[in-house]
């Protein structure tokens, strides 16, 4: 099974298609928050997906799951399916009830956030930065450091003032400062470090960037076959031609990519070397893939009228969310480079084998 | 939707299991050999190497054993062939046999043939040559020239085959020539397993721009050929080729070319490297992983039975830019002169990887007709 053959990525495909129609992207860069379309989401239970069996969850694989967010790339979803999945699969392993309704993690997570403990209580200070639909959403989940060891805390942001900014594809990328008391039922120690985290949601980015990808590949096949210049289809072009093939094998690199980053989220941990990997992979798949999209649309394509810019403006931030190429790059340099010369091909084949 | 889906590589415990054998074996094997030998890894021609190989079981593995294979699957052969790479052994003089030849003659080949050439490659003791391209005939492969007429019990060859990789020294070579006229394009074409040793072939020596001696000229005048030469069905040689460029196109090859520059790379970077030079090292290596699960994923597909020729063509395109861009990154990230006489490792490397870079999208086929194969996947031709 390819990671976007089974029937949950089918029946979200369905589902988001009917909600991701031009008009409700174009209302959602508004600011507009589409609240029927959440609540067909989460009718369907798909912000739970990630949730394991014996917390609640409906039993999909990690992979599965994953390729709702494949599905929701391909249809530029204005929600915070991904982020509300990740945090259900926070809470659900540290035990922490999971609060309804959208939740929310930052996808920066510098500075780090002050985890204290006096006098038995907690509190935990500093600032959430860029948190997708944060002045939507009444609960953000993050990853807090005290005394060497990990805890995930649920912060309610319910009422809080956010720094209002949006993504160039105006997707809401809130920062809340934040000097809150934690109830015990608020937080407990994690499975998941800080690392970890970031990886999770560098590895539902890579699903959407190859998502993104391939409605962008298909986008601008269509294009050039429609588009008529100099008495024929554009696509009937050699150079066209060759620049649609460029574009997918971009795409079809992104997707196998995603597929290896959905693979590396395991009930054994999480592999972030790996995702690292697809995480990079997709963001330079995205850079040149979109400027390929473009170069295929012409004029038409720069309009806001047309709508490939919901894709190819998303496709230009995700690469840059939960660590961009070079924060990546950089760990899985640093971890070969330590490994030595002599051992640089047993680090790439051991990426994955583990599974 | 995803229009070239690589599904996910198999798992295969049976695989992993050989190879530790395979890397236990080259670290015996490769003791001792310079940077710059395991630079040239399937350039690089030890028959020797290739008889090792064959006694352990490592070459036609997936063929039947009644003609010397050893009926393993796609994906333990994947892994000797990479750690081969990857450790830069020389396994050019039986590479093009296993790869391409050997399964042509496993599909298309007379019984006879099968059981007098199959298991001499098996043993490594086989070599093979390739003969598609001609002077005049490249890329456009359906125009070939050279031609093989009908003569009593046999076939008359005229014409020349260029490029001709290891032609100055295989046993054999697949021939591919005209056998007929009129037609489509397509027609009338065919191959045949021609004996090197047979009159009126003359092999040719040309020189690469690097100095060595790996490709040839080899003419062919008034050669005869016996009718149980031919491979296949007269005529359909065209069909035959198409599913043996499959073969050619996807393996590790097409992405390790350049691996060793990168061992060394890193080799020379030392302990203590800036954070541009790891983020270079990284993303290179997330090519790498990525170009990998691609590659495994079309041996996947050759196990399923499944066609992978456009994903293949998408592996040697996606390679082929990866493997040209080392180079010109190791360059620049160390400030080095590649030098073709020097003694350092690195420099070395560069030298050798610098000066076989333009061949990497040529050979196999060039990078704009695989991305017009890529094109006519999706529908634009
Ligand atoms: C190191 C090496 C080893 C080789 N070994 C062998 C071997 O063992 N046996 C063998 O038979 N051959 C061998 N070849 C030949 C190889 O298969 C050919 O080089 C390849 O098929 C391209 O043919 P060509 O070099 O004649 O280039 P041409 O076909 O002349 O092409 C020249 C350029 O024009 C482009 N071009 C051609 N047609 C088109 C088109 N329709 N549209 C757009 N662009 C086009 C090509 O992409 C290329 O960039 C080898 C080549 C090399 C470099």
């Amino acid at each position: 099974m390819t990671q976007t053959e089974n029937p949950l990525f089918d029946m979200a495909g369905r589902l988001f298609s009917d909600l991701c129609q031009p008009k409700d992207l174009a209302d959602a860069g508004t600011g507009q928050w589409p609240d029927a379309a959440w609540s067909a989401v989460e009718a369907a239970g798909l912000p739970g997906a990630l949730i394991p069996e014996d917390a609640g969850g409906f039993g999909a694989s990690p992979v599965e799951a994953f390729s709702v967010l494949r599905a929701a790339g391909e249809h530029a979803l204005p929600l915070p399916l991904g982020e509300t999945m990740l945090a259900g699969l926070l809470l659900a392993k540290a035990g922490i009830a999971i609060p309804s309704g959208p939740i929310s993690v930052p996808s920066t997570d510098q500075p780090a956030l002050k985890l204290k403990r006096s006098d038995g209580r907690w509190t935990l200070a500093g600032s959430l930065r860029h948190v997708p639909w944060g002045r939507h959403v009444k609960t953000v989940v993050a990853v807090a450091d005290f005394e060497e060891r990990p805890y995930v805390v649920l912060i309610s942001t319910n009422g809080m003032a956010p720094d209002c900014a949006d993504n160039v594809a105006r997707e809401p990328r809130d920062s809340f400062t934040i000097d809150v008391a934690l109830k015990d039922s608020e937080i407990a120690l994690s499975e998941f470090s800080r690392l970890d985290l970031r990886a999770i949601g560098a590895a539902m980015r890579t699903q959407q960037i190859a998502g993104a990808l391939s409605r962008v590949t298909a986008m601008s096949v269509r294009y050039a076959q429609e588009r008529v210049q100099f008495g024929r289809p554009i696509g009937k072009f050699q150079t066209i031609q060759q620049s649609l093939a460029v574009l997918a094998t971009q795409t079809a690199a992104a997707n196998a990519a995603a597929d290896l980053a959905a693979e590396a989220v395991t009930e054994a941990g999480v592999e972030t070397l790996a995702i690292g990997c697809a995480k990079v992979r997709c963001g330079e798949a995205a850079s040149l893939g979109s400027a390929i999209a473009h170069q295929i649309h012409g004029a038409f394509g720069f309009t806001h009228e047309h709508s490939l810019h919901f894709y190819t403006r998303r496709l230009l931030s995700w690469r840059d969310e939960f660590g961009n190429e070079t924060e990546w790059s950089t760990r899985i340099g640093q971890a070969a480079i330590e490994g030595g010369p002599d051992r640089l091909w047993y680090g790439i084949t051991d990426i994955g084998a583990s599974r | 939707m995803n229009r070239f889906p690589f599904a996910p590589p198999p798992r295969s415990p049976e695989a992993e299991e050989l190879r530790r054998e395979v890397r236990d074996f080259l670290k015996t094997e490769l003791a001792g050999t310079t940077a710059l030998q395991r630079a040239e890894s399937w350039n690089g021609w030890s028959a020797e190497f290739s008889a090792k190989m064959g006694e352990r079981g490592w070459i036609g593995m997936t063929w039947p054993k009644r003609y010397g294979g050893h009926e393993r699957s796609a994906l333990e052969r994947y892994v000797v062939l990479e750690e081969m790479l990857a450790h830069g052994a020389p396994v050019s003089a039986h590479w093009i046999a296993d790869r391409q030849s050997g399964p042509l003659l496993l599909r298309s080949g007379t019984e006879q043939q099968r059981l007098e050439i199959l298991p001499r490659i098996a043993a490594g003791t086989c070599f093979v040559c390739i003969g598609l391209s001609e002077p005049d005939v490249g890329s456009d492969l359906a125009s070939a020239r050279t031609r093989a007429v009908s003569v009593d019990g046999g076939y008359r060859v005229n014409g020349t085959k260029i490029w001709t990789t290891n032609g100055h020294r295989s046993h054999y070579m697949v021939l591919f020539c005209r056998t007929g006229d009129g037609g489509e394009r397509h027609q009338g074409l065919s191959q045949f397993l021609v004996d090197m040793k047979t009159p009126g072939v003359e092999v040719r020596p040309i020189i690469a721009l690097t100095g060595e001696h790996h490709f040839n000229e080899v003419v062919f005048t008034d050669v005869f050929l016996p009718a149980d030469s031919a491979i296949g069905k007269i005529g359909e040689g065209w069909q035959q080729v198409t599913s043996e460029l499959a073969n050619e196109r996807s393996g590790p090859e097409r992405f390790l070319s350049s691996f060793e520059l990168l061992v060394e790379m890193v080799r020379s970077l030392g302990n203590s490297p800036s954070d541009h030079a790891k983020a270079t090292v990284g993303r290179l290596g997330a090519h790498i992983v990525t170009l990998r699960r691609m590659s495994r994923s079309v041996a996947g597909m050759l196990q399923a039975g499944s066609d992978p020729t456009l994903q293949a063509a998408i592996v040697k395109d996606l390679g082929a830019v990866l493997e040209q861009e080392v180079p010109e990154i190791a360059r620049l990230l160390l400030g080095a002169e590649p030098t073709s006489s020097s003694t350092t490792d690195f420099s070395a490397v560069l030298a050798y990887t610098t000066l076989h870079a333009p061949s990497f999208s040529l050979r196999g086929g060039a990078r704009e007709i695989l991305r017009g194969i890529i094109a006519r996947g999706l529908g634009l031709r």
